[in-house]
Order: C-alpha cells, then structure tokens, then sequence
C-alpha cells in the first residue's frame, strides 16, 4: 500500500517530503474516518423512521421501545459525525486551496447548498428526537425522526453531486486560465453520475445500518436477554438487510459500474487488473496485479464477463492499461484493485449471509443454529470495509485527476503549504481521532450492554 | 439593481454575521461554564441553556463558508490555506467543543465530567481568539502575491509580520470579551437561581471590558491600517454599524437588570462591529500588505455570473427555511432551563 501511495507523488522532491502526499494522507484519513458516522447515520435514520411508524399503529409499543434504543445511538453517531465533519469543509480551502481557486466557482453551489437545506434541518430537529418524545408526543416525534432521515439523506445528495462533478464534469464552462464557472445549475446538480452513485451509496449505508440492527439483535439472543426486542431487531435488521445487500449489487452497483466503464477507462482496467485490451475480457475472481510486469499474477477467472457486465456483451472490447498512457493510470493501481475486489467479493458475501439469515427466520430454526447468530453479530464491521473499499475504488479509480479528464491532482495543493505543517496537522487528527474513537466505542458498548430498556430502569 | 457581486458581499456579511450572534453566545456560555456552574446540578443546568440549539448555531459558520465558496472561491483559497495552522486550530477546537457538550452527561464519574467541563472551556475560549486574530490580520492585510495566495508564521517576529501580534491578539481578545458579556446575557435569560446570579454579576463588569477594548482596537486600527478607518468617513454601512454598536452598548449599560433588552443591546453591538468592520474593508474581501493592487475584492475574488444567480434563486428559500427551523427551536425551548436528571437531557 505504501509504495503505491508514493507512486502517486510525481515531483522531484524526496517523496516523504512532497507536501501532495501529506495532503492526500491527511484527506483520506480524515475522510475515511468521518464516513464510518454518517453511513450509520443515513441508513439508521431510514430504519427508525420504519420502526416509529410501526410504532404509531395500535399495539406497536415494541417498536417504540426499538426506536428508542436506536435513537439514542444514533444521537451519540450523529455527534462524531458532525464534529469529524466540520474538517472536511475545512480541508477544501486549507489543503485544495488550488483546487478550490479554480472550481468553487462550480461546487461552491452544491456544498452551500448543503448548509442550507440539510444541516439547518437535521441540527435543528436532532435535540426534538433525541430529547424530545414526551414533549412532544408520537406524531411529532416521529416528524423529527422524518426530518432527521430528510436532512441525512439531503447531504447525501449535495455530497454526491460535489463528488459527481470531480468524476464526471458537467454543466461548466473554463476558461483559458483554467477556472471553471458554472454553465447550467440544472446540468450541474442533475449529473448523470450523481445519480447513480446516489442510489448506489444509500444503498450502501441501508446494509450498514441494517448490519448492525441485525448484529445487536443477534448479540442479546446469543446472551438470552431481551429476547422480544432482540428478534425485533433481528426481524427488522435482515428484512432490510437482504432488500439493500440486493439493490446495492443490482440495480445500483450495475448502473455506476457501466458509467464507469462508459467514462474511465483507465480505472475500470485497474480495477480488474487489466493490462491487455480485447473482446471477450475476463472478470477476475483473485490475483495479485504485478504492476511492474503489467500482468495478473495468480490469477482465477471467468471468461468474458467483465466484457457483459460493463458493456452489456460477452463480445464487447475492454480496454487494458496497456493502451492507455502510463501517465493517465491511476496512481495506485495495486490499491485500487484490491478496494474494488474487497467491495465486490464482501457485497456478494453479505446478500448470501441475509438470504440465509431471512430464510432461516422464515423457517423458524435461526435460534436454534448459534453458529448463524455468530455469524450475524460478528458481520457487522464488513459493510463499514465495504463501504470504505467502494468509497476508496470512485476516488482511487479518479486519479490521477481531481476533475476527471481536466485538473490533475498533483496541480490542486494549496500552493503555501508546506509539508511540515500537513504533516503536523495529521498527527494532531491521528491522535484527536484515536481519542473520539475510544470514547465512542466506550459508550456505545455501555447503550448495548444496557439493552433496549435503559430508559425504563434507572441505572447508574 | 446593485452588482451580483455586491449583493453576495452583503449575504456573506450577514450570514458571518449571524454565525458571530448566534453561535457566540454558545463561545460565550463555553468560557464561563465552570465559573456560573460549580455543582454538576447547576453545570448541567448551564449545558442545558444551549444544548438543544449549538449545532444549529455552528451551521451558520458552514453555511457562511458554503456561500463564500460559491462566491469569491478566490478568498476561500487564500485565507484558509494562508492561515492553515489557526484555521486547522479553529476545526480541531470546534471538534472538541462539540463532543464536550454531547458527551459529558452520558457518564455519571466526576473524572470524566470535569474532563469535559474543562475541555469545553479551553475549546470556547480559542475559537473567538483565533477567529478575532484572524479578522484583524484581515484589516490589517496579508502578503499577498500576484498569484492570489499568501504564506504567514503563526508569530511575528522583528518586522516580519506573523498571524498572531499584538494587533491581532487585541482583536481576538475583544473578540473573546465580547462573547463572553454575550454569553452572560444568555445565560441570564436562559437560566434562574445561581447561575443566573453568578451570570448577571458577571455580565456588567465584561460589556465595560468589551466596549473599552473595541474603542482601543478601532484606536490601534487607525494607527495600523489608517486607510480602512478612514474609509469610515465615507461608507454610509459604517455609520449604521456605528449606530448599531452605541445603541446596543447604551441598551446594555442602561438595563442592567434586564433580560431581553440587554440580550438584544449585545446582539447590536456585535452585529454593529462586524458591520462596521466590512463597510470599511468593501469592496475589499482581503486586504494586501504589499499594495492595494494585489487585494482580493469582490471583484477579482468572484465566482462567475451564473454561480451568483443561481445561487440567489435559492438563497432566499433557504434563509426563509433556515428561520423557520430557529424560530421553531426557540418556541420549543423557551422560558428558563432547569437541570434534568441524569440520562435524561445534557
């Protein structure tokens, strides 16, 4: 990972030193970091919308309890997600100086637009849900909750949109000195790219949540304590589960990997570890990419179906790295392949453990199987690898661009900062970040040893 | 009809300008928390007086960043890259103010609770002293060159000009000041008994502090950047910030027993300095040490035309939204706070 990482400084400084490394490491950090909050946050907040609406039908008082459970983790995830938000803002103008000098003019639009009309909405009604029931009685704490899902689910779509434009620029003109302005907001904030990878995402943070739905539920049976709202939770959890790990792969996934063939060529065949082009191409299943003697090492394929999956046709031509410029390639191919294959072969895993999981609900004999419940509670760090690996394949598979096609990375560093002081900023982050994770942990352990009624008992 | 890149100046100013009133009195509660609240009971009661409405508050500093990226990206780039450290500073504060409130009441320890109670002060006390350097390096001007970026140290030294100074640190100390009456005044319409006593004692002696400590940096600004108090003169938006800063400081001194009224009269004197401050500094969004000629003003700073428009079509909106959820927070919220049991509120 390392050396592939320090390819990607092309300066002739001593590439420890080379100020784009630090601002790349500290980016991905600190962005791989704050993502494991909110795609809890998003998909949570779906499923207690679900469970407070079940909530509201006569008799539904066992889904208020569920909801209250996960009400409260959600406010302690929603927090560090704010807080490990804020620096990303931040990082756009500290880092990306350059980079935000030539395209604000074009993202400025989405990323305002998220303050404006996702995080006034969601900070303003978090306290009413998390604090709020009593006050304000089932049908407008169950507003709060929608308002919370609307909000979330927003910043999705402005975040999506941003990151849309850096993948598969529309709706801009440049100029000669390379600023880009905005053309068309309607071009810009409809891209194509944005959609998919929208419904790709969400999906996405739909199987984390329901994962860990699932897994609490499966941690209280395997102890033999609340039990009634453990198997709620295990209900809720694998219904959700196994409807997102199938529409992450299908349609979604489908769609965002044709757009990927159709516009990157160079990062689908690093995706695949793909150095020759042709009719016919393989889909690897393992193998280690040799990139210096440009081929797959280990190799075990199956023939032609990377040819049907992007382009629709076992027969269809698959460019390989080959014929594409070296200095076009991604700047980690060795990481890149391994984000792609680790999301794919984990997705695929996870509809097979939900499909069990349903039918073996359905069947009646999921208690009675521990080995199952194992499985189930011990599932729940994969979707975050999941996410993490696709999130690592859309941005990995970018470079070596920070707009695809028109601004390199290498050109967006701020251009006076130096890597002594990124350097410094990421060793603060590295240990700040230790710290929240430790306590996070620290009290959500405490929330789910507590158990569902924590509110109804006093406890110390 | 006044230029797109005027109207934009005006939206930034009002947004940053809401950021300072709202979320300040949240700085402001931060730096006196531990001093208005000695038992748990009455610090629960302080966190309680802006738990449910800090984060909304903060959103207000996002937002003014989102419309300062959408534009004049060019005054993004410079200023948060050029004071990288205080700027990267001010995130990691905001980080550890955040969990400080979120997370102290979900442990019952005293170890753990004075951790955060502590953590919440320091990370309330820095963010206004970093913001008001940084403001004041704004008046002051900074090396910019023709490029649009400029590099500063963290500490002046010799003639070498540096982000903090004493020029700088007066500002982020009138800064501090101020947030902290506003926060006093906060916490006297917010809370009853002790802690609105301690508060109201409090309060009168720090406005005295933040009224002298802004007659001598507009002092300090005449000497340092002549230019920009001059400019005072002639800028009709100065005089009404003026305006605002004597009435909101005559509202203060003379209601000294009040809880609205003063709340208002702080909410006048800030909005009145930042508005005064930006009249002097328009059209400039970034002043230059090394000529005017190398400024950043709305003009050079801008975003293209259809960023602008479109950005407007939206804007209004979005505010109307953005009110409407404040509004709804506070009529949720009003009247006094009391301390709720444990587990149960912040």
């Amino acid at each position: 990972m390392w050396h592939a990482i320090l390819l990607g400084a092309v300066s002739p400084v001593p590439m420890l030193s080379n100020p784009l490394l630090w601002h790349r490491l500290q980016f991905a950090f600190t962005i791989v970091y704050h993502y494991l909050f909110p795609q809890l946050t998003m998909g949570l907040a779906l499923l207690i919308v679900v469970m407070k609406g079940l909530a509201l039908r006569p008799g539904g008082e066992a889904y208020g309890t569920a909801a209250r459970f996960w009400v409260r983790i959600f406010g302690l995830n929603f927090a560090i997600g704010v807080v490990t938000g804020l620096p990303m803002e931040f990082q756009f103008g500290t880092n990306w100086a350059r980079f935000s000098q030539l395209t604000g003019g074009v993202i400025g639009q989405t990323l305002a637009l998220e303050g404006m009309f996702a995080f006034f909405l969601e900070s303003s009604f978090l306290a009413m849900l998390v604090w709020g029931e009593k006050q304000l009685g089932p049908r407008k704490h169950f507003a709060a909750a929608v308002a919370l899902f609307v909000g979330s689910w927003l910043s999705g779509v402005f975040i999506t949109t941003t990151n849309a434009f850096m993948q598969h620029p529309v709706g801009y003109t440049r100029a000669a000195d390379g600023v880009f302005s905005l053309a068309n907001f309607w071009t810009y904030v409809l891209n194509p790219w944005a959609l998919a990878q929208y419904a790709h995402n969400q999906m996405a943070s739909l199987v984390t949540a329901s994962f860990v739905v699932t897994a609490v539920g499966a941690y209280w049976l395997l102890r033999g304590v609340h039990l009634e709202q453990a198997r709620l939770n295990v209900k809720i959890g694998t219904i959700a589960g196994l409807f997102a790990s199938l529409a992450v792969a299908f349609p979604t996934g489908d769609v965002q990997a044709k757009l990927v063939a159709t516009h990157q060529p160079a990062a689908l065949a690093a995706m695949e570890g793909r150095f020759e082009s042709g009719p016919r191409a393989d889909i690897h299943l393992i193998g280690q990419p040799n990139v210096a003697k440009r081929r797959l090492d280990n190799p075990i394929a199956v023939p032609a179906v990377l040819s049907f999956l992007a382009f629709g046709s076992f027969n269809a031509e698959v460019k390989g790295l080959n014929d594409i410029p070296e200095n076009d390639w991604p700047t980690s191919i060795e990481l890149l392949y391994y984000a792609f294959h680790v999301m794919v072969g984990l997705g695929t895993l996870f509809i097979g453990l939900m499909a069990l999981a349903n039918l073996a609900r359905w069947r009646g004999w999921l208690e009675r199987h521990r080995w199952l419940l194992w499985s189930m509670m011990l599932a729940f760090p994969f979707p975050y690898i999941a996410n993490t690996a696709g999130w690592m394949t859309a941005e990995l598979g970018r470079q070596p661009w920070l707009v695809y096609g028109l601004l390199r990375t290498s050109d967006g560093a701020s251009p006076t900062v130096h890597a002594g002081s990124t350097a410094f900023t990421l060793i603060g982050f590295t240990g700040l970040y230790f710290l929240l994770g430790v306590a996070f942990l620290f009290l959500i352990g405490r929330e789910v040893q507590h158990g569902p009624h924590a509110d109804e008992v006093p406890h110390a | 009809m006044p230029e797109l890149t005027t109207v934009w100046f005006w939206i930034v100013a009002v947004m940053v300008t809401l950021w300072a009133v709202l979320d300040g009195f949240d700085f402001g509660v931060g730096v006196l928390h531990r001093f208005v609240g000695r038992s748990d009971t009455e610090r629960r009661q302080v966190l309680a007086a802006i738990g449910p409405v800090w984060d909304g508050n903060e959103v207000w500093l996002i937002a003014s960043g989102g419309a300062i990226f959408l534009a004049f990206p060019r005054l993004l780039a410079a200023a948060f890259s050029g004071f990288y450290l205080p700027v990267i500073f001010v995130a990691w504060a905001l980080i550890l103010r955040g969990i400080s409130i979120e997370l102290r009441s979900h442990m019952p320890g005293a170890l753990w609770r004075s951790f955060f109670d502590t953590t919440f002060m320091l990370a309330s006390l820095a963010v206004p002293v970093l913001v008001g350097a940084a403001l004041g390096n704004v008046i002051r001007g900074v090396p910019l060159t023709a490029d649009g970026f400029f590099e500063l140290p963290l500490f002046a030294r010799g003639n070498v000009l540096g982000v903090l100074d004493g020029y700088t640190l007066l500002c982020g100390v009138l800064v501090l000041v101020t947030l902290t009456a506003h926060g006093a005044n906060w916490l006297v319409c917010k809370t009853d008994g002790v802690v609105r006593a301690r508060a109201l004692a409090l309060r009168t002696p720090l406005w005295l502090a933040a009224v002298a400590l802004w007659l001598a940096t507009g002092a300090a600004t005449s000497v340092v950047s002549p230019d920009v108090f001059a400019a005072a003169r002639t800028a009709p938006m100065a005089w009404l910030g003026l305006l605002l800063v004597l009435g909101g400081a005559l509202t203060v001194g003379l209601k000294r027993h009040g809880e609205l009224a003063p709340f208002f009269g702080g909410v006048a004197f800030i909005a009145g300095a930042l508005v005064t401050a930006v009249a002097c500094l328009f059209p400039v969004v970034l002043r230059s040490s090394n000529g005017p000629a190398l400024s950043l003003t709305v003009t050079n700073a801008a975003s293209g035309a259809i960023a602008m428009q479109s950005g407007l079509m939206w804007w209004g909106p979005g505010m109307l939204l953005a009110a409407s959820y404040l509004w709804w927070t506070l009529r949720h919220f009003r009247g006094k706070v009391v301390a709720a049991k444990d587990g149960e509120g912040y």
